[in-house]
């Protein structure tokens, strides 16, 4: 439980590919209007839940990242366990969406 | 009754925001619900607003609507970041239901719930929606960086994407039905003179070609019928809105396309207590100001319809 964790270029393989649990990364950026849409819910969510860790990766300052996972749309999230993509969310959704999209690794 | 509420908002667009700010000023302590992703309206995926009055240089869409909305709590309107997922607007007392199953009640309702994107409605543009295919420039131009991309549509909307796509992209085909652009003189203007742009007129987009990610798109030319596919990696989608109305048809009239229909000047709906503003009932001007204008008369009808009933 806690904040999301702030994750760049540099820390990923780190916080995010040898993390023991999964990681739910949010690529976003500052000047994506649906990206701010889904901040606080993933905040909430990093509040409430033990089981996973929330990372957010800003896409401007790291773009080797968001360039070797493909990503062409934010915000995505991707869900990391054990250095793999086990899932992908694409676009903005209610937490209640993201939470059952989720329910596999909380 | 005194679970009862004065008056409920559904949505926060311009139109939205502009009503709660109105009826919190009017001590009616409107309760908002902003939408769950939809919080701010269509123009948190915008850039630059120009031609909002008050902000000579100009002000970023999403930040204007940040400001709104601290404009309305400020003056004491409660705001839930929820959907809306059932209404019963009939009788004195109206009932709304939330996405987390809670009800909320009050005597009036102002129904502002905008307008939504349009979809091209090709079985692969859902498949590669995220993968290319995009609703947002402002989010996804960024990931297109000295590409090839296209645009369809032929409004303010197409050509605001377009040229804002140009910071990235190494070419922009923008793809329209017709022969000329139906956005204001000068979007059509900056379009026209972008070197990064080749419009492609007469044509439409009938497929989006690519495996995990958009590799081309099939277009067909509306006079001669012929197919050609042009190899882009991006196709960004700005043909229109539909107003966001499912959730009351039925119950309030709406027009042939959707658009809730109001008693003009006023903003009464044919149901009485419930009112209608912003793009949710303007097929006609859609802009952020027009919003804002009828926001504010529908919290106006809205404040004396409750006068009117105590009296």
């Amino acid at each position: 439980m806690g904040a999301p964790k702030d994750v760049t270029d540099a820390s990923f393989a780190d916080d995010v590919l040898m993390s023991e649990k999964p990681v739910i990364v949010d690529f976003w950026a500052e000047w994506c209007g649906p990206c701010k849409m889904v901040a606080p819910i993933l905040t909430e969510i990093a509040a409430e839940n033990d089981g996973i860790v929330v990372a957010k990766l800003n896409v401007d300052e790291n773009p080797q990242t968001a360039a070797s996972y493909g990503i062409t749309s934010i915000p995505t999230m991707n869900v990391y366990k054990g250095g793999q993509v086990v899932k992908t969310i694409i676009g903005a959704k209610p937490k209640a969406a993201l939470l059952a999209d989720l329910a596999d690794f909380l | 009754m005194s679970d009862v509420r004065n008056v409920i908002i559904i949505g926060s667009g311009p139109a939205g925001y502009t009503a709660a700010v109105y009826a919190a000023r009017a001590q009616l302590n409107p309760l908002v619900f902003e939408g769950a992703v939809t919080a701010g309206g269509a123009l948190m995926n915008t850039t630059e607003v120009e031609n909002y009055p008050g902000f000579a240089e100009g002000i970023m869409g999403p930040q204007l609507m940040e400001e709104m909305r601290k404009q309305a709590e400020r003056f004491g309107a409660e705001l839930i970041t929820d959907d809306v997922t059932d209404v019963k607007l009939d009788g004195d007392v109206k009932t709304v239901t939330d996405g987390s199953g809670r009800t909320y009640q009050a005597q009036a309702v102002i129904l502002a719930m905008g307008s939504g994107y349009r979809e091209l409605g090709l079985e692969n543009e859902k498949r590669l929606s995220g993968h290319g295919v995009s609703w947002c420039a402002t989010c996804d131009g960024f990931f297109f960086r000295e590409q090839e991309i296209a645009v369809v549509g032929g409004g303010d909307t197409a050509a605001e994407e377009a040229t804002f796509l140009t910071r990235f992209a190494k070419k922009v085909y923008l793809i329209h039905r017709r022969d000329e652009l139906r956005a204001s003189k000068v979007m059509a203007e900056r379009v026209l003179t972008n070197e990064k742009i080749e419009p492609v007129w007469n044509s439409q987009v009938v497929d989006v070609l690519g495996e995990d990610k958009v590799s081309g798109i099939v277009i067909e030319d509306t006079v001669t019928g012929e197919k050609r596919e042009l190899p882009v990696t991006g196709l960004f989608i700005a043909i229109g809105h539909d107003p966001r109305s499912e959730l009351v048809r039925g119950v309030v009239d709406v027009d042939d396309e959707g658009y809730v229909t109001v008693e003009a000047p006023t903003t009464r709906t044919n149901v009485e207590g419930v009112f209608a503003c912003g793009d949710l009932v303007d097929h006609a001007y859609r802009q952020a100001i027009t919003a804002a204008g009828t926001g504010c008369s529908a919290a106006l009808d809205a404040e004396r319809f409750l006068a009117a009933r105590v009296g």
